[in-house]
């Protein structure tokens, strides 16, 4: 295990420069999910347009795992079918429950597979979900104040 | 006379540790728990070797010698924080047992009345407590305060992190029942001033309870002349094993109350229709106690003794003016709480620059440096100074003044890593 596993270029330019940052109109939900031993948080907002993820936009503040993280989920999932980013949802969780054992599918997770060398660090792991949990809320609630929704998708 | 650290240092088996390739370990987080020399580790194999037994219960020999055994533990602690009398040291798990055992028999004690208590709470009365309290000694009280219908009240804090006693005299008034306050803060190393908020709380008649889970292990504690009714203190942080904690409290506050849990060993006549119960301690230590634990406490304290309470309040007062002057040479770092030796303990905790603490810990923990990172149990704390979490180094017997340039060299390698 080395540092560097874990705080590859990716994720400390993601840090450096988040990407989609800052709390958009309109959207359908909005979460604010903390880690509470570790103090990070973050405020994040869903807005669907039929069965697209049409923007995820946020704020919030936290190490440079948890906002890198949410740097490269929004970039991932923007613009994505619902059930995709969903499915992207489940693989990236899979793959930070994996201990480091799994090899990520860079066609699938894109940049988020530099999150592998954090799998390895269990006190790190749920910095890096932080904002999908978010994200996997907020979507929830979106869906259920628009059923109509949830079939399109 | 000063502390000959690297023989104590000796005593420390994990000290001997090396982590992430072959570096030595530098462990600057004995606030969080401390590390145990082999005297505790022995006394405790020693204790399941020759004479594991339960206690209080049997006439046969390992009996015999068990109770003496955790019984004495109860004597050396005693002495140890200079108490009136053995029976008022009750052995819990931890401090926060020890304050939830208080805060549910204040709750469960009668309010007013006939059959009243003095100490109960209801409607219209407060509970005091501070702003930097440990979340130990703040959420049993929410409870209470729920419970009951009784209201919080806190002491706040000035903006270098010490309380804010400009208006003790209206937060703590005729309706305050109780005053719990910490003796010196986990995250800002505060070492606060009993004597003015006792002397407050007794002109109103409130019970004082003050965590002292921060000083007993690093000075000279004696809870007589503090004047308070109760303390709590926790073993695994004064060089003991984890699972023993210590709640202190004077007799009459014991007859008083309430029995906490219910069980074996904490009653005195047991029939269908009801139970007496068990004189203090043992009306509040139900079941069979941590004995093995108590034993170790006790190698624990015998340790600190000889080592002297003073002479490592000294050690400690050494490295937390060595360290504050080393932290300062660190481009961007700011220390969060006083900023001076004056009236603070060997916690210190600090942010670098915008970084945040996790990246921090983490960078210096490949150098084989163990500091606490994030709210340390105290997030109104970290609220009111302003930042989302700490970086905490915090000091023990055991602790070099190399291990402090440690951490001021891995601090400025923190800094190169993130550029």
């Amino acid at each position: 295990m080395n540092l560097e596993s874990m705080y590859q270029e990716i994720i400390l330019d993601h840090y450096r420069h988040p990407q989609h940052k800052g709390l958009r109109e309109p959207y359908e939900a909005e979460v604010h999910h903390v880690n509470p031993t570790c103090g990070d948080e973050v405020t994040l907002r869903v807005h669907l347009d039929g069965g697209t993820i049409a923007d995820v936009s946020y704020d919030g503040q936290g190490c440079s795992i948890s906002q890198a993280s949410a740097s490269v989920m929004a970039g991932l999932i923007i613009g994505k079918p619902v059930g995709e980013a969903q499915h992207l949802q489940e693989e990236f969780l899979a793959l930070m429950q994996s201990q480091g054992k799994v090899e990520p599918d860079e066609d699938v997770l894109e940049d988020a597979v530099a999150f592998a060398g954090v799998s390895k660090y269990p006190a790190r792991v749920k910095c890096a979900l932080l904002a999908w949990m978010a994200w996997k809320d907020a979507t929830a609630q979106a869906l259920a104040s628009a059923p109509s929704m949830e079939e399109s998708s | 006379m000063t502390l000959d650290v690297e023989r104590i240092r000796k005593d420390f088996p994990v000290l001997e540790r090396r982590v992430h390739d072959d570096q030595p370990l530098v462990y600057l987080d004995s606030a969080a728990t401390s590390q145990k020399p082999r005297a505790v580790l022995d006394a405790m194999a020693e204790y399941y070797e020759l004479h594991n037994a339960n206690v209080h219960r049997g006439i046969h020999t390992l009996a015999e010698e068990a109770t003496a055994l955790y019984e004495g533990a109860r004597d050396t602690v005693a002495g140890f924080i200079n108490a009136t009398d053995r029976s008022e040291v009750v052995f819990t798990k931890n401090s926060t047992e020890g304050l939830n055992l208080l805060a549910r028999t204040i709750g469960d004690s009668p309010s007013g009345g006939e059959s009243g208590n003095e100490y109960g709470v209801g409607p219209g009365d407060e509970i005091c407590i501070t702003e930097m309290e440990h979340h130990s000694n703040i959420v049993p009280w929410q409870l209470l305060a729920q419970r009951t219908g009784a209201t919080l009240k806190w002491i706040g804090l000035t903006d270098d992190g010490r309380l804010d006693l400009t208006n003790l005299d209206q937060v703590i008034n005729d309706r305050t029942k109780v005053v719990a306050f910490v003796h010196q803060s986990n995250i800002l190393g505060t070492l606060n001033p009993v004597e003015p908020i006792v002397r407050r709380a007794r002109e109103v008649g409130a019970l004082t309870i003050l965590d002292a889970s921060q000083t007993v292990p690093h000075r000279p504690v004696d809870l007589q002349s503090l004047d308070v009714d109760a303390a709590v203190f926790t073993g695994h942080k004064m060089l003991g094993p984890t699972g023993i904690g210590v709640l202190w409290a004077r007799r009459e506050v014991l007859d008083a109350l309430p029995p906490f849990l219910g069980g074996g060993e904490m009653i005195s006549v047991v029939q269908m229709e009801g139970s007496t119960f068990a004189e203090p301690p043992h009306k509040f230590e139900a079941g069979t106690p941590m004995i093995a634990e108590a034993v170790g406490l006790a190698a624990a304290v015998d340790y600190l003794q000889a080592l002297g309470m003073s002479e490592v309040a000294e050690h400690e007062a050494a490295l937390t003016s060595y360290a504050l002057d080393a932290l300062h040479t660190v481009d961007g770092l700011r220390v969060i709480g006083p900023d001076t030796t004056e009236q603070r303990g060997g916690a210190i905790s600090f942010v670098l620059g915008d970084l945040h603490p996790h990246d921090v810990g983490q960078v210096l923990d490949e150098r084989g440096i163990a500091v606490r990172v994030g709210q340390h149990c105290a997030a109104p704390v970290c609220r009111r100074m302003g930042v989302p979490a700490t970086t905490r180094a915090s000091f023990a017997p055991y602790t070099s003044f190399a291990e402090i340039d440690a951490l001021v060299e891995g601090l400025q390698h923190v800094r190169r890593f993130f550029g």
